[in-house]
């Protein structure tokens, strides 16, 4: 193995995998945020008293949670943009070609696919608040969005944690699929790199250590995020 | 909505679903053996042991399957010829080896961590009795600890099973033409990524729904009867 090729600069690899790191990265972390707003919807929804809005959540995470990604990635990619052209020409009477940014996209499928499991998460953490603390705000005259803000939102966000570093993990893996769709991602670097060098195991290789780096590096934040969200808690 | 494309998908993919199920099962077999064989040495106290395990499952979890899944198939080409005069070439050469390979050892990752959790849940009295009634390591192992780990492993078990339900999908990406390889070729045919994925998907969630159902008989027919 020549490792060689690795390296940084114009006839290495290094920098392109560094950026293609960033861009891992970059796909993760709008895509874990995105599925949060998504999940705090439906985990509302799953909650309320309407059967319509219960029904569409579950929908929503039975579907997605049931399907494999790849499925989803393909159809917002060959379906993404005619959606998109033929509501700018019903509703804008837009006729122009539009296409929707690839890592957009990117976005767009590993957050849908990210939310439906942070809806789980959310759903538990909620359930898991005790009734009494609620109870209490409301005895000593809190409104709805200040209760919401001083009682349930930090006992959620603490709860939901563990759930939601599992989460970050598996969405971090999932920005992988994405390098079938040509987002310039670490797995679409090596697969280029190993088409042009002819060292597929080296170029490979690579990769699946960087994402080990990014998986050690997330246990580690996870764990002084922890630390830092249970410091109020009484220990045994 | 196009009916003509939804009828001829119909076939098209109900044609590869004993792909994805095979995939599927033969890979859920061999990973299950593995798994527990990976979970006793990650228990076991030599580090010999439970320290090769633990690489494992840390490496196979913590990165995509996809990558792992490129690395044996494609990575294998750039040993052909070692690979060649030890006579596993024509294994590695061969996608569905790679891609039951790949399966394999990232669920064998996967389930040996459920099985880790299910052995350590067995109450140690219950290992206790049974030693004091003179049972060999071996006859503990397989009438105690091993069912009441797996009664304890069953719900998460489920959940692994449906993950690689999902996960066979990738198969398609080298080359295997599963369900989602096979939605693949008609989205792009016809260029409409719509009608066939009502198919394909429909196929997923129906099997992973016959999953679910059976691995909740299966935890109610192993469940403790209150009396």
């Amino acid at each position: 193995m020549d490792l060689t090729i690795l390296s940084w600069g114009a006839s290495g690899w290094g920098d392109e995998f560094f950026y293609a790191t960033l861009i891992t990265i970059s796909v993760a972390t709008c895509s874990f945020a995105f599925g949060i707003v998504l999940a705090a919807g439906a985990a509302t929804m799953k909650l309320s008293n309407y059967r319509i809005l219960r029904m569409l959540a579950n929908g929503y995470t039975t579907v997605v949670r049931g399907i494999p990604e790849l499925l989803i990635i393909y159809l917002i990619f060959y379906g993404g943009n005619g959606i998109l052209m033929s509501i700018a020409k019903d509703v804008f009477n837009y006729h122009e070609y539009i296409e929707l940014p690839i890592f957009f996209m990117g976005v767009l499928c590993i957050g849908l696919s990210s939310g439906a499991y942070s809806t789980e998460v959310i759903r538990g953490a909620v359930l898991a608040v005790p009734v009494g603390t609620i109870e209490a705000a409301k005895s000593i005259g809190m409104n709805t969005s200040t209760r919401f803000r001083r009682i349930l939102l930090p006992q959620v966000a603490r709860f939901a944690l563990p759930g939601l570093g599992n989460v970050w993990q598996l969405t971090l893996k999932e920005t992988s699929l994405i390098s079938v769709i040509g987002l310039a991602e670490i797995v679409r670097i090596a697969q280029i790199g190993a088409g042009s060098e002819k060292q597929p195991f080296t170029f490979f290789f690579a990769g699946l250590i960087l994402f080990l780096i990014l998986a050690s590096l997330s246990d580690r934040g996870y764990l002084s995020l922890q630390r830092w969200a249970n410091r109020g808690v009484r220990g045994a | 909505m196009d009916w003509d494309i939804v009828n001829e998908s119909i076939p098209a993919i109900f044609a590869a679903l004993p792909v994805t199920i095979a995939l599927v099962s033969v890979s859920l077999f061999f990973g299950f053996f593995l798994a527990v064989i990976v979970a006793l040495g990650r228990l076991s106290p030599y580090s010999a042991l439970n320290k090769p395990a633990y690489v494992f499952v840390y490496i196979f979890r913590s990165t995509p399957l996809l990558i792992q899944m490129f690395l044996i198939y494609y990575g294998s080409g750039q040993f052909r010829a070692e690979l060649d005069t030890i006579g596993l070439w024509q294994f590695f050469k061969d996608p569905w080896f790679c891609a039951i390979l790949s399966l394999t050892l990232n669920t064998a990752a996967y389930t040996s961590e459920i099985i880790r959790g299910g052995i350590q849940s067995v109450a140690i009295g219950l290992i206790e009795a049974g030693k004091a009634c003179g049972m060999s390591t071996l006859q503990l192992f397989r009438r105690i600890t091993f069912p009441l780990a797996m009664r304890q492993a069953l719900p998460g078990y489920g959940n692994e099973v449906i993950l690689m339900v999902k996960s066979t999908s990738l198969a398609s990406t080298i080359t295997i033409m599963d369900m989602t390889g096979v939605y693949k070729e008609i989205a792009s045919d016809h260029f409409s990524p719509f009608e066939p994925i009502l198919v394909a998907g429909s196929f997923y969630l129906i099997l992973n729904y016959i999953v679910t159902v059976a691995i909740s008989r299966a935890e109610k027919k192993l469940a403790i009867h209150a009396h």
